[in-house]
This record gives C-alpha cells, sequence and structure tokens, in this order.
C-alpha cells in the first residue's frame, strides 16, 4: 500500500463526519439523501482500506453489498420524496412531521 | 503515488464539503458525482480494480441520474427561501459532530496496532479473487442482495404509481 491504513481511516472518518453534519443542518430532503450516500462511501472506503490491509478479499466483498443496499434504499428513498411533494408540495423535513398519509 | 492519493483525497473531501454547504441541489448533485469519481480514484490507488468500477458504474451512472432526474422532475432550486436552523440546534449538532470525530480520531491514533506502516503491493483486489469469494464464501449474501433488490423494485414501483381515485 502506498499510504499507512491509518490515513485512509482518517479520510473516511472525515467523509463521514461531513455527511452526518449534512444531514444535521441541511432541511432539504435531497440534500440529507446524498449526505447519506456520503457516509456509505466513507464506510466503503474504510473497508476497502482494511481489506488490503489485512490482504483479505472479504472487506471488498462487503463493499458490494453494502453498494447493493444503497441502490435499493436510493430507489425507494427517491420513490417516498416524490410522493411526499406530490402530496405536500414540499421537501422540507420540518414541515413533513406527519405519519399518516 | 503517494501524492496522487493526498491530492484525490483533498479534492474528495473539497467536493464532499460542497456537496453539503451548496444551496442549490442541482450544484450539490455534480459535485457528488466528482465526489464518487475521485473516491473510484482512491479505490484504484488502493488496488481494489472491482471496487473503482462498481462505484463508477453503480454510484457515478445510476444513483446520480436517479438523484438529477428526481430533482429536475421536482424543480427543487429553490431551497434559499427555506427557513435557516435554530442557534441551539446548530450547536448541538456541532458539539456531536466534534466529539465523534475527537473519539475516534483518538481510536485511531492510539490503537495499538501497527496501523501507521505503509505495507507491501498484492494481488488481493484482481476481480478473480473477489469472484470466487463471491460466489462461494458469500453465496448466500449474494442470494440475499438479489432478493433485496427485488423487494426494492417492487415497493418503488408501488410508491411511484399514482393512486387512482
Amino acid at each position: 500500500m502506498i499510504v499507512p491504513v491509518e490515513h485512509v481511516v482518517i479520510l473516511s472518518l472525515l467523509l463521514f463526519l461531513i455527511g452526518i453534519m449534512g444531514v444535521l443542518f441541511r432541511r432539504n430532503a435531497i440534500i440529507i439523501f446524498m449526505s447519506i450516500e456520503l457516509m456509505l462511501n466513507a464506510v466503503n472506503l474504510c473497508l476497502v482500506g482494511f481489506s488490503r490491509y489485512h490482504q483479505s478479499v472479504d472487506g471488498q466483498v462487503f463493499v458490494f453489498l453494502v453498494m447493493t443496499l444503497a441502490a435499493a434504499e436510493v430507489s425507494v428513498g427517491l420513490a417516498i420524496i416524490v410522493a411526499l411533494y406530490r402530496n405536500r408540495q414540499t421537501i422540507n423535513i420540518d414541515e413533513i412531521n406527519l405519519m399518516r398519509g | 503515488m503517494t501524492f496522487l492519493f493526498y491530492f484525490v483525497a483533498c479534492l474528495t473531501i473539497i467536493s464532499a464539503l460542497f456537496v453539503v454547504l451548496n444551496r442549490n441541489p442541482v450544484y450539490s448533485a455534480v459535485m457528488l458525482v466528482l465526489c464518487f469519481f475521485s473516491i473510484a480514484t482512491l479505490y484504484l490507488l488502493l488496488e481494489a480494480y472491482f471496487v473503482a468500477v462498481l462505484e463508477i458504474i453503480i454510484y457515478a451512472g445510476a444513483i446520480m441520474v436517479l438523484f438529477l432526474f428526481v430533482i429536475m422532475l421536482l424543480d427543487l432550486g429553490r431551497e434559499a427561501a427555506l427557513p435557516k436552523l435554530k442557534k441551539l440546534d446548530k450547536a448541538l449538532s456541532l458539539f456531536l459532530v466534534v466529539i465523534i470525530f475527537l473519539g475516534i480520531l483518538t481510536l485511531t491514533i492510539w490503537s495499538g496496532g501497527d496501523l501507521h506502516q505503509t505495507l507491501n503491493p498484492s494481488s488481493v483486489g484482481d476481480i478473480k479473487a473477489v469472484g470466487k469469494a463471491l460466489f462461494t464464501d458469500y453465496l448466500l449474501p449474494f442470494e440475499v442482495a438479489s432478493l433485496l433488490l427485488l423487494v426494492a423494485l417492487i415497493g418503488t414501483v408501488y410508491l411511484a404509481k399514482r393512486r387512482v381515485k
């Protein structure tokens, strides 16, 4: 490996924190979804780094499964956002505080 | 190569910050594409070639097209009019972020292992090894993942269908 795995972990930590900040600070549901994607990518980066560190392929298989999960999550989440926008004409999550349809 | 890693790492962080800080969701989406491409480059530098290709095909290809499609469909380019957060919420969120950062940083730096050593090159990341693991040791998770995609497909079609009154 060209860099110590420590630096990969720190980079992944920074990306994860940027994702957390996006979820906490922004009120736009689309941006919150993008931040969740950022967090998933940060975890993937950490998995790849440690897969390389342990000379094992298991981490990359986990990354494959996480990507499958991300694709499923995004398709369902964006469908929910479209349905919400159709009903409420807003995607500001502070105004969406009811669970009934 | 080491310099390239740190350069791309900086690019990743900066584009991720732009994703979060930008007021216009379309710019955020474009910055997210840049972020995914730089993460794919990092995977290449970490010798995970299969994951790098997957990152570009799935994230930059499929997921971002979906995001941009929804943004254009809903006409969301005017978030600036939305109300801002309260001061207390902002302070609490920042406090939480700083606590997590310091905690994980401490764990990483002070961990007992040899995390700070640079390692020899290897052939772990080639597609043959990943495919072998995927279809032998991880066959059941692989099939469950396909089931998950089927469920997501059905759920999306049901949610996106316009209700007939």
